[in-house]
């Protein structure tokens, strides 16, 4: 069994509610590998260009290497964040984003001090207390979060859907036995329902035999729900009669 | 009732796109404004997404299609119902002349209670090292200052312009040094201001050793010059980097006040970003004069020139941080 996924729920004013993913201490160490990496490699370009104004003069030179570190060691993640709402390229890399905490737009002021509480967090060394806060915090938040109400997100895949290939649009043999069909709409549960739906979805990515297997248990299962006759199913195998079964709950006839 | 999920979907489907390169113009573009008929076609699409989530959540179970729309719906709840003030460029001088030393007052308690913890650590510094001379090397952890201070005058009186060529390697060493001390002071303002107050303690001891170890060896004159020209600036720095700590702790702990922790914490975000933007300025001043004036001394730059330099910068900055910006507070009370 996985282990749940920890989750925001925003009610709007509109009675809607709607989940976010929080991230977890591990996606967002990475990121911040991510991040640290990208990060050096700036400060040896930036320490490179500094070597120009050495002709100048060696101690200006240094004065801007010192400074173009720090600004880039305090601005980085400022930068980022607030340009690109919420990301860093570690964070866009693991599809992580930093959000309001009431599911807003995040203010520049939120921004900052989240990345400058990174002083604190960020101690004794590699975010130790960040880490162990974030691993207590409900809401997996360092102190910097905390602070600046702030909370940063999985970003789900989203596809717009399409349930066109999954149902097909072939003969479907439960449909000439319109009394079972209601019944099995009416009986159905919709957890049931998303089962075949998502089965359907996820049948690719099993194995032949696995998928065999699994599609005969699941039509057996659907078979105790709602009984159809055996010249309704005798000629189709059992991921056509889920098929079926799905065309039939999620696409009443006309009229 | 299971609705049907394919005319659902097929209807829908155009205005969640519609919805969708919409939110992205504005993600794209953070200045982007909208005209009255687009706002009024955001709002639109907004809420029938809703609705579709809400009849998706009501007679179906369709975890791609919910996800799908759970994720529009958060992208649009923010940008349809973001209410707090739209942030404007910030105009540095309105912001450093007025914004910062109205903040500095408005909290003028804390910035007291920070001196106070800062002037206890220089007492005992003081009494530390009168008391234990022998342990002057554990005081002060910075090795220039272990030997003695009639030795150490001799010896810069002696070579003059000790630092001469690195003065800008050096100022923005101090520049960049003391600033991120005043972002670990605000920063432990979370432990409830615990770490605050240890780290402005523990200044005010290293400050306090110095002190009595300068003036009971008769070198007050040149600790005055030495220190004032840019301590007169660095120091109340750090001090208001710990009232900026000190309000942080305050609104954790929320002693009297009746609004959530969330609430209260976003009420002073603009004000901590405020108080350590004007740390951070005034830190680079005193890092330039830390590097060019105050490793001077005499005959460089007479000590009465320093001391005296150092006295002007110190009632011109409390002025500014009096009087600064009061014209435009008034007339917004009235």
């Amino acid at each position: 069994m996985s282990a749940p996924v920890a989750t925001l729920s925003i009610r709007t004013p509109e009675g809607i509610s709607f989940h976010l993913l929080l991230a977890g201490t591990v996606p967002r160490f990475l990121a911040w590998l991510v991040d640290a990496l990208a990060a050096m490699m700036v400060g040896y370009v930036a320490s490179l260009l500094a070597l120009f104004f050495a002709i100048v003069d060696q101690s200006f030179a240094s004065a801007v290497g010192v400074i173009s570190y720090f600004v880039l060691s305090i601005c980085y993640g400022i930068y980022f964040e607030w340009m690109w709402r919420g990301q860093t390229p570690g964070k866009r890399l693991l599809r992580l984003r930093v959000m309001d905490m009431h599911g807003l737009r995040l203010q520049f002021s939120q921004v900052a001090i989240r990345n400058l509480l990174r002083a604190v967090d960020v101690l004794p060394a590699f975010y130790v207390v960040g880490g162990a806060v974030s691993l207590i915090n409900r809401h997996c938040q360092r102190l910097g979060d905390i602070a600046a109400n702030t909370i940063v997100i999985r970003i789900p895949e989203t596809i717009a859907p399409d349930i066109e290939d999954l149902a097909g649009s072939k003969y479907n043999s439960l449909r000439d036995y319109p009394h079972l069909e209601a019944r099995l709409r009416q009986t159905v549960t919709p957890q049931e329902a998303a089962l075949a739906l998502d089965s359907l979805r996820r049948a690719k990515t099993l194995d032949n035999e696995e998928r065999v297997r699994f599609f005969d248990d699941l039509a057996a299962y659907f078979q105790t729900i709602v009984e159809f006759p055996p010249e309704a199913t005798e000629m189709i195998g059992a991921e056509q009669y889920i098929r079926n079964v799905v065309d039939v709950i999620y696409r009443p006839p006309k009229g | 009732m299971i609705i049907d999920l394919k005319k659902f979907t097929e209807t829908e489907r155009p205005y969640w796109i519609e919805l969708e390169a919409l939110l992205k113009k504005l993600e794209d573009n953070a200045s982007a404004r909208l005209s009255l008929d687009q706002l009024r076609r955001l709002h639109y699409l907004y809420e029938r997404a809703s609705a579709g989530l809400g009849k998706l959540m009501t007679f179906a179970v369709a975890p791609e299609t919910r996800n799908y729309l759970e994720a529009l719906v958060a992208r649009a709840y923010a940008e349809v119902h973001d209410t707090r003030g739209q942030q404007h460029r910030l105009a540095f001088l309105t912001w450093f002349l007025h914004t910062f030393p109205q903040t500095f007052r408005k909290y003028i308690r804390a910035f007291a209670l920070s001196c106070a913890v800062t002037i206890a650590g220089c007492v005992l510094g003081a009494i530390l090292l009168a008391a234990f001379p022998e342990n002057k090397s554990v005081l002060l952890p910075f090795s220039h200052l272990h030997g003695s201070p009639s030795e150490r005058v001799a010896n810069e009186q002696r070579n003059p312009g000790r630092i001469g060529g690195a003065e800008a390697q050096f100022s923005a060493t101090l520049m960049t040094h003391n600033t991120r001390v005043s972002i670990l002071t605000l920063s432990l303002g979370m432990t409830y201001g615990v770490g605050t107050v240890i780290s402005l303690f523990y200044n005010g001891v290293i400050l306090g050793a110095v002190c009595w170890d300068y003036i009971t060896d008769g070198q007050t004159i040149f600790l005055l010059g030495w220190l004032l020209p840019h301590g007169v600036i660095e120091i109340p720095a750090i001090l208001i980097a710990g009232q900026a700590g000190l309000l942080l702790a305050s609104a954790l702990i929320g002693w009297g006040k009746r609004a959530s922790l969330r609430e209260r914490l976003r009420a002073i975000s603009n004000e901590l970003l405020t108080l350590i933007g004007g740390v951070a300025t005034l830190l680079v001043w005193a890092g330039l004069i830390e590097a060019f004036l105050s490793q001077r001394h005499e005959p460089e730059i007479p000590y009465v020139v320093k001391i005296g330099f150092g006295l002007v910068e110190l009632l011109v900055l409390i002025l500014f941080l009096a009087a600064s910006g009061r014209a435009k507070e008034e007339a917004k009370a009235k």
